[in-house]
């Protein structure tokens, strides 16, 4: 269902002498606020009532697609279900009329839950502290370099301004790396994915004492884990650094292994991922870093308070709801889903490593490729059959990576439906390539024209009513 | 079996045959059995609906409700009830960031509506798609024209900025070699002589202040976004953005980059986040600014389309190289701040801010009247001023608990009292009473 006249911008919708608010009547007497303080062009906002305005954005959300409308398997990001209990405790008056400069004493409950899910995710991860500041997952390994570089710092050590990455690492690693004035040095990974070790022990031996930290995720980001990683970590601290760990795919973790007992001193969690809070369209996440003992003076303060506290509440009602007896079967169960999908397609998409995986694995396109489709084409295909496409063309180890994260949550009978339309795809383009090629046909839009909004952006109403004028 | 994992066992025999494996354990075989973890975390059972909510209403019971007068930069606004039902619509609230343009008109619809009132709100010409939050946004900022400015990489902050905002600044200019300098206040306002003989020192990207500033005082920029320029140092101004729809705003300051926070346009204060931080920026500097940025195209069918946009600044793209590190920013935050401002609406903010102004007026003029109170400087104020009193702070201000209220924040000597339209003046009056002991 959607009404084209209230999928219009909202600024068309608006007309002069509307209103959608109502306000108490002003009973202070008499105080105007001077005419030099204020601004001389108004804004121009809309004037709309309120039906109008709830038509608007109902209409809006008809033209998304969430977890709860279907199957999303983006590798990299565990589109797992959203519980709505999360939603209710989130809205909980006692916790939303709370201003943080509210005094100790009188905010037990806040604070309390602050360590509960502190000590839960201390249990989780195998470290002893964490900071909640962080608001998303890349505000948190900005937050985790900074510590460690605070570290450095206070043992008098200036040089170590540089960090290891995998060349399979995702771009906020090197990006935050470049915003905590860090460099980074990327290393190779074999042909099955993971990290060459003797490239590894080359840059040690060249470069040991520049040598901030080594930053990665485990399982990586091809959904192998790095069985070395024992090794990997003593290398790291015997040269002085210290090992970082990207939280993005702790899922596969929970109920395997700690990041802490791999050797890691310092990590993030994406709670927007791996502990259920909801993606919003694109955030509010939350990034809490956690550190061994030892690390957590060098915390840097990147926000006033406790970071996106409504978040945090939400996770910790998934701890709670989940408990230890179901915790431990997050891990094993999007372990499963994730093999069972690579060993139903690998007879049709190409799979450059032909192992087990941990929850998601990748695909270097179809296997044909004489026919043109592109991963692209199959991903824009697969919206026409209700499906999210998953991750496409990330990592950049292969030209056509088709990134699959199934999660936990998904039953057999949706991935046996998604294997069906992954080859219904697969055929098509075989027999009929331009359909594909041309998708998607069955979405409110098609293909858009990347190029143009580049060459010429138009970011706002007031740009897009001068640029027709 | 749980409800949230539909797998039955006839499900995991058929799956784990087809996955190559003969058991759930074997999926691990290649992790090393010294790292291996096995048995139980040690965190509670798992816990029924009905126990969870008894937890949180435990955990909530020990939080006192009080009625807010506090602001320091996060301010009790008015939350219209469209805005939590609209914001939990599943296709909002469980949607991910809108890489496939195709299935995120939605998403991608909002976040332009959002850039262009944030542009009108603070007078720009562009908006990103949100930040995390003002004090974030501030840091962003300052980045940003270290990297605009050659080789320059000196920022000069105002005295009267919130410290909460300066201590991130700090942060972030430690780790990026930025020098930051305070420019003094005189008056409890920005010393422009002082900001024109540290800009004559050269080396300066850029300039920071606040407006309202920390102390709630709403200062006069004139000469400032002249100054800075003459020295090839960028303006940047942040806003409380509620106030801005009946302040001078930054645009019309002069400056380059409008920085701040979101939370005033209703968003609750939930113990300190998720709030929204905003930037906007004359036209050009769009490719230098960070965070995602969404622009108007036309898709294969010929229809108007939404899609993310100069996507080459970011991170997945440019990597070390990017603008910025950020991925996920506030998106439902943006979504909220755009419900707010099509409610409230051009007349509605105005309303709003004359009540806020109003009453903190009403407010300030009572205190005084009380004798015990007197405004530290004498200068005009929006919603929130800067008094002193003449006994015992912390006494007052338990005082104040007792009888449930949040008498503002003790800062330095002095208490910042703040009042937005949801005081009454019943409330006002009683706050006065108490203080009046």
């Amino acid at each position: 269902m959607n009404n084209k006249l209230y999928g219009s911008l909202i600024f068309e919708l608006s007309k002069e002498g509307r209103k959608g608010y109502s306000l108490p009547k002003n009973n202070f007497g008499d105080y105007e606020i001077p005419a030099s303080m204020q601004r001389t062009e108004e804004a121009q906002l809309p004037e709309c009532d309120e039906l109008t305005v709830v038509r608007h954005y109902t209409n809006l959300s008809n033209n998304n697609f969430g977890v709860d409308t279907g199957f999303y398997p983006l590798g990299s990001c565990t589109m797992k279900y959203n519980p709505k209990i999360n939603e209710e405790m989130a809205a909980l008056p006692q916790f939303q009329n709370l201003h943080p400069q509210q005094p100790a004493n009188t905010v037990k409950g806040a604070l309390a839950l602050v360590s509960l899910l502190e000590r839960s995710l201390c249990e989780l991860t195998g470290l002893a502290h964490f900071t909640f500041k962080p608001y998303a997952g890349a505000h948190g390994e900005l937050t985790g370099l900074m510590t460690i570089d605070n570290y450095h710092r206070s043992r008098g050590d200036m040089t170590r301004k540089k960090v290891i990455v995998p060349d399979s690492a995702h771009g906020t690693n090197p990006a935050s790396a470049a915003v905590c004035g860090l460099e980074i040095i990327e290393v190779k990974s074999l042909a099955d994915g993971t990290v060459d070790f003797e490239d590894l022990q080359r840059i040690v031996a060249e470069q040991g004492a520049e040598i901030a930290a080594m930053m990665m995720t485990n399982p990586n980001t091809l959904g192998l884990f790095e069985t070395r990683i024992p090794e990997i970590a003593k290398l790291i601290h015997d040269c002085g650094g210290l090992m970082y760990y990207d939280g993005a795919n702790l899922n596969p973790m929970l109920g395997a292994c700690r990041p802490g007992d791999m050797g890691f001193d310092v990590m993030h969690i994406n709670l927007h991922k791996t502990f259920s809070t909801p993606h919003g369209g694109g955030g509010p996440g939350s990034g809490p870093v956690g550190v061994r003992e030892g690390l957590q003076a060098f915390f840097p303060v990147v926000s006033p308070y406790h970071g996106n506290y409504g978040v945090m509440m939400r996770a910790y009602a998934y701890i709670l709801s989940l408990g230890r007896e179901h915790v431990k079967e997050v891990g094993p169960l999007a372990t499963l889903n994730a093999n069972y999908i690579k060993e139903s397609l690998k007879d049709v998409y190409e799979l450059p490593i032909n192992t087990i995986c941990c929850h998601e694995f990748v695909f270097d396109g179809l296997k044909d490729k004489s026919t043109g489709v592109t991963t692209m084409d199959v991903a824009k295909r697969l919206l026409d059959y209700g499906y999210h496409a998953p991750t496409i063309y990330f990592p950049l180890l292969f030209h056509e990576s088709l990134m699959i994260e199934p999660t936990e949550n998904e039953s057999k009978e949706t991935l046996d439906g998604f294997i069906a339309v992954m080859r219904q795809i697969a055929e098509e383009a075989q027999t009929d390539p331009e359909l594909v090629k041309s998708a998607p046909h069955d979405t409110p839009i098609g293909r858009v024209d990347d190029v143009l909004a580049a060459k010429h952006p138009i970011t706002t109403y007031k740009q897009m009513v001068n640029d027709k004028n | 079996m749980y409800k949230y994992f539909p797998h039955t066992q006839e499900d995991l025999q058929a799956m784990m045959e087809k996955a190559g494996v003969k058991t759930l354990d074997g999926l691990y075989a290649q992790i090393p059995e010294s790292i291996r973890f096995r048995g139980d975390y040690r965190i509670p059972s798992e816990m029924s609906e009905m126990e969870v909510r008894d937890t949180f209403a435990k955990l909530g019971s020990q939080n006192e409700q009080l009625t807010c007068f506090a602001g320091y930069g996060i301010y009790d606004h008015y939350t219209p009830s469209v805005i939590p039902s609209l914001l939990q619509r599943s296709e909002f609230l469980t949607s991910y960031t809108p890489y496939q343009a195709e299935i995120s008109q939605g998403t991608l619809h909002y976040i332009f509506e959002y850039q262009s009132m944030m542009a009108e709100l603070t007078g720009m010409d562009i908006s990103n798609a949100s930040m995390y939050d003002g004090t974030t946004a501030a840091a962003e900022g300052m980045m940003m024209a270290v990297a605009a400015g050659k080789k320059q990489n000196k920022v000069l902050v105002s005295g009267t900025l919130n410290p909460k905002t300066r201590e991130v600044l700090d942060t972030y200019a430690l780790h990026q070699g930025i020098e930051l300098e305070t420019i003094a206040e005189k008056d409890g306002i920005t010393d422009i002589d002082d900001l024109k003989a540290k800009l004559a020192q050269g080396g300066v990207a850029g300039v920071m202040v606040q407006q309202p500033n920390v102390y709630g005082i709403v200062e006069d920029y004139t000469g400032f976004a002249e100054a800075c320029h003459d020295q090839k140092a960028l303006f940047i101004m942040d806003s409380v953005a509620a106030d801005l729809a009946v302040l001078k705003t930054p645009g019309e300051w002069g400056a380059d980059i409008a920085v701040g926070d979101g939370q005033s346009l209703g968003i609750p204060m939930l113990f300190g986040g998720p709030y929204v931080g905003y930037m906007c920026c004359t036209e050009k500097l769009i490719r230098k600014m960070p965070g995602r940025i969404v622009g108007m195209t036309k898709d294969n069918r010929d229809q108007r389309a939404f899609v993310l946009t100069l996507q080459a600044r970011e991170q997945h793209i440019r990597r070390q190289k990017a603008t910025s590190n950020i991925c996920s920013n506030q998106s439902l935050m943006a979504l909220f701040v755009t419900i707010y401002l099509s409610l409230m609406g051009k007349q509605g903010m105005k309303e709003a801010a004359r009540l806020s102004y109003a009453g903190a007026h009403y407010l300030c003029d009572e205190l005084q009247k009380t004798g015990r109170f007197s405004l530290v400087y004498d200068q005009p104020f929006f919603n929130e001023f800067y008094v002193k009193y003449d006994g015992d702070i912390d006494t007052l201000y338990q005082r104040f608990i007792d009888a449930g209220f949040l008498g503002g924040v003790k800062f330095a000597d002095g208490i910042l009292f703040a009042v937005t339209e949801k005081r009454t003046k019943e409330e006002i009056d009683n706050l006065v009473k108490i203080a009046a002991l």
